[in-house]
C-alpha cells in the first residue's frame, strides 16, 4: 500500500455514466490483487473532502484500471478528468478474493451487477491465467448498464449477460439466471459484486445449493485504512456477530459470514 | 531573516509534558496509531492520541456511520473499540517502540468506568498522558455527555485526577453556551490541560427518502467547516484561563495549525485530515517548520498566544 500522488490518467473511455480509466501508478499496480480497492482523491480542495473508494478493475506493473459509474459529486468530478491529468491514489487496500488452489481446471462463476462488474474483470483474468474455467454472469437493468461486455469477450472469458428489461441476453434478474444455471451444474465457488439486494439474493441461492461464495461489499468510507471505523457491516465471527470494518477485513467476505440487513 | 528549516526549534512544553513538536493526532481519527505506520514515521509527530477506550470492547452504532457535508464530515461511530485489555496486549507494546508520545483517550459510561480505565492503564508503561473524553456526542441520546455542564465536568475530572498517576487532558465539547465556563470547571477540578473542540452535534437529511443520513440520526461534524468556530473557542479559553489549551477543529495545513497556536493553543491535534491523507499530520509538522523558517521564527513556542487583538 502506497500513496501515489503523481499517478496519471493515461486512457479514458466512457459509456454514458460509466467510465473506464487506465492510470499510470506502478506502486499500486504492482501490488494489486483482485478484489482490492483504491481511495482516490477527486479534488485538491476540501469539497469533496474525502477520498472515494473504488474497486480495482485491472492491474499490471505499470498501473491499474478503474471502471466506475457516476453516483454522486465525487465520481462526477472524477469522470471529468482528462487524459494526462494527475491523480492522487492510495492503495491497494483491503483483502481480495480467494483464488482456489489448485485452480487448474476448476469451474468458477463470477456474478456482477452494473458497476459491480468492476473488480470481476481483474479476477476473471487472474483466474484464467491460473487455468481455472471462469464463467462471468453480467447483469444490468438494460443493455446500457452492461457496457464492457466486449472486454471479457476479447480476453477469451466466457460471458453470459442478462438484462431486467430483456434488451440484451437473458431477460430477467442476473440472480434468476444464476439460479437456473445452478440447477444444471455446480462451480467450485461463486464470486459476486453488485447492489446489496442482488448479493443478498445470491447468498441465499448459493447457500441453498451448498456452493461456497464470496461477496465484495461496498460502503461509504472515511479513510480506507481501518482508522475511522466508519464502513462497518454486520459480520458473523468466532466471538459472535460484530460490526466489522469493510476496508480492513474486507471488502470481500465469505457468504456464510455476512449478515444481510 | 530566514532560517534553515532544520534550525527552527519546534519543541513544545505543556508544563506536564514535553513534546518534540506541537502536532498531535486527534482521537478517533488516527485509529490506534499502528494503522498509519505504512504512511508516515510516527516519530516525526509530537504525539498521538489513540481512539477512545472503554474498559470492555464496544460495538458502536449501526451504519450508515459517516456522511460527507460541504468541507466537513459527520460521524456517528459510537466509540466502537477493542477495550483496555486488548489495547494493552496487542497495541501498546508496538506503540512504545514508535518513538512518539502516546496519549490514551479515556471513555466511560459513568464516572466509575473512567476511573477503572485509568487504573488499568496506570499499570501499563509507555503512556504519556490521558485525554479524558467527556464530550463524545455519539454515545448517549441527543449527544448527552458530561462536558455539557460544569458540575458533571468538575466531578468527573476530580474523580479521574485522583485515580490517575498520569497527567489528565480534558477534551471539551463545543455544544455548549459558554465553553469558558466548562473549561474553568475542568481547571478547578485539577485538569492539567484542556483539549478543544470535539465535534459539533449535527445531522444530514436525505430528502428523497425523508430519512436521516446517519443510522444514529445525529452525529458529530468535523473538518474544515468547523475551523472558524473552533478557533474562536480556543481563543476564548486560552485568553481567559491559565490552563494549557490543545486546539483542534478542521486543521488541514501548517497554516491552520499556526493560526490555532497564535490564538493561544500550546499544541494542536490534526483530525479529519488524516482520513484524507494518512500522512497529513507529518505534513503539518513540515509546513509549520517551513513557515517559521521562512519568517525567521526561531522557536515555534514564541508564537503561542501572540494574536494582536484590538
Amino acid at each position: 500500500m502506497a500513496i501515489e500522488r503523481d499517478a496519471r490518467l493515461r486512457e479514458a473511455q466512457s459509456w454514458g455514466d460509466f467510465h473506464r480509466f487506465v492510470i499510470d501508478a506502478p506502486a499500486v499496480g504492482r501490488e494489486a490483487r483482485p478484489g482490492q480497492f483504491v481511495m482516490v482523491r477527486v479534488s485538491d480542495g476540501t469539497a469533496p473532502l474525502l477520498r472515494r473508494p473504488l474497486g480495482i478493475h485491472d492491474a499490471d506493473g505499470n498501473g491499474f484500471e478503474l471502471f466506475f459509474k457516476v453516483a454522486g459529486r465525487g465520481t462526477e468530478i472524477l469522470s471529468q478528468k482528462k487524459v494526462g491529468d494527475r491523480l492522487d491514489v492510495l492503495g491497494p487496500l483491503g483483502r481480495g478474493f480467494t483464488i482456489p488452489a489448485p485452480a487448474e481446471g476448476t469451474a468458477v462463476w463470477l456474478v456482477g451487477g452494473g458497476r459491480g462488474i468492476a473488480p470481476l474483470f481483474f479476477l476473471a483474468r487472474r483466474l484464467a491465467e491460473a487455468k481455472a474455467r471462469p464463467v462471468v454472469f453480467y447483469g444490468g437493468r438494460t443493455s446500457a448498464d452492461i457496457p464492457i461486455r466486449g472486454r471479457f469477450e476479447r480476453a477469451g472469458i466466457e460471458l453470459i449477460c442478462s438484462t431486467d428489461d430483456g434488451s440484451f441476453g437473458f431477460a430477467g434478474l442476473v440472480t434468476a439466471l444464476v439460479s437456473r444455471e445452478l440447477d444444471k451444474s455446480r462451480p467450485a465457488i461463486v464470486y459476486a459484486c453488485g447492489p446489496d439486494p442482488m448479493m443478498k439474493a445470491l447468498a441465499a441461492i448459493t447457500a441453498r445449493h451448498g456452493v461456497p461464495a464470496e461477496f465484495s461489499l461496498e460502503s461509504v468510507m472515511g479513510c480506507g485504512i481501518g482508522a475511522c471505523w466508519g464502513c462497518v457491516h454486520r459480520i458473523r465471527g468466532a466471538g459472535g456477530d460484530d460490526w466489522v470494518k469493510i476496508c480492513e477485513e474486507g471488502p470481500v467476505f465469505p457468504g456464510e459470514r455476512i449478515l444481510w440487513p | 531573516m530566514a532560517l534553515t528549516a532544520g534550525s527552527v526549534d519546534l519543541t513544545t512544553d505543556l508544563g506536564f509534558l514535553k513534546l518534540r513538536n506541537p502536532v498531535l493526532t486527534a482521537s478517533g481519527t488516527f485509529g490506534y496509531g499502528l494503522e498509519f505506520g505504512p504512511y508516515l514515521d510516527l516519530a516525526r509527530l509530537g504525539g498521538i492520541v489513540v481512539k477512545g477506550l472503554y474498559y470492555r470492547p464496544r460495538g458502536g452504532n449501526p451504519p450508515p456511520r459517516l456522511v460527507e457535508t460541504p468541507s466537513g464530515l459527520i460521524n456517528a461511530i459510537g466509540l466502537q473499540g477493542v477495550g483496555v485489555e486488548a489495547f494493552a496486549a496487542k497495541v501498546l507494546p508496538e506503540l512504545r517502540r514508535a518513538g512518539t508520545a502516546v496519549v490514551v483517550n479515556v471513555c466511560g459510561a459513568d464516572d466509575d468506568e473512567y476511573a477503572a480505565v485509568v487504573e488499568f492503564l496506570d499499570r501499563q508503561e509507555g503512556i504519556a498522558a490521558y485525554e479524558l473524553n467527556i464530550s463524545c456526542p455519539n454515545v448517549k441520546k441527543e449527544g448527552a455527555c458530561p462536558a455539557l455542564a460544569p458540575r458533571p465536568t468538575y466531578d468527573l475530572v476530580k474523580r479521574v485526577k485522583a485515580a490517575s498517576r498520569r497527567p489528565i487532558i480534558t477534551k471539551l465539547s463545543p455544544n455548549v453556551t459558554s465553553i469558558v465556563e466548562i473549561a474553568q470547571a475542568a481547571a478547578e477540578a485539577g485538569t492539567d490541560a484542556v483539549a478543544l473542540v470535539n465535534t459539533f452535534l449535527a445531522m444530514a437529511v436525505d430528502l428523497e427518502t425523508r430519512r436521516p443520513k446517519l443510522g444514529n440520526v445525529y452525529g458529530g461534524l468535523s473538518g474544515p467547516a468547523i475551523k472558524p468556530i473552533a478557533l474562536r473557542m480556543v481563543h476564548q479559553v486560552a485568553s481567559r484561563l491559565d490552563v494549557p489549551v490543545i486546539g483542534m477543529g478542521g486543521i488541514m495545513t501548517g497554516v491552520d495549525a499556526l493560526e490555532f497556536l497564535v490564538a493561544g493553543a500550546a499544541a494542536v491535534e490534526v483530525g479529519t485530515a488524516s482520513f484524507v491523507d494518512p500522512d497529513a499530520a507529518a505534513r503539518v509538522v513540515d509546513e509549520i517548520e517551513a513557515w517559521c523558517a521562512a519568517r525567521g521564527v526561531a522557536a515555534v513556542r514564541d508564537l503561542v498566544g501572540t494574536l494582536r487583538t484590538p
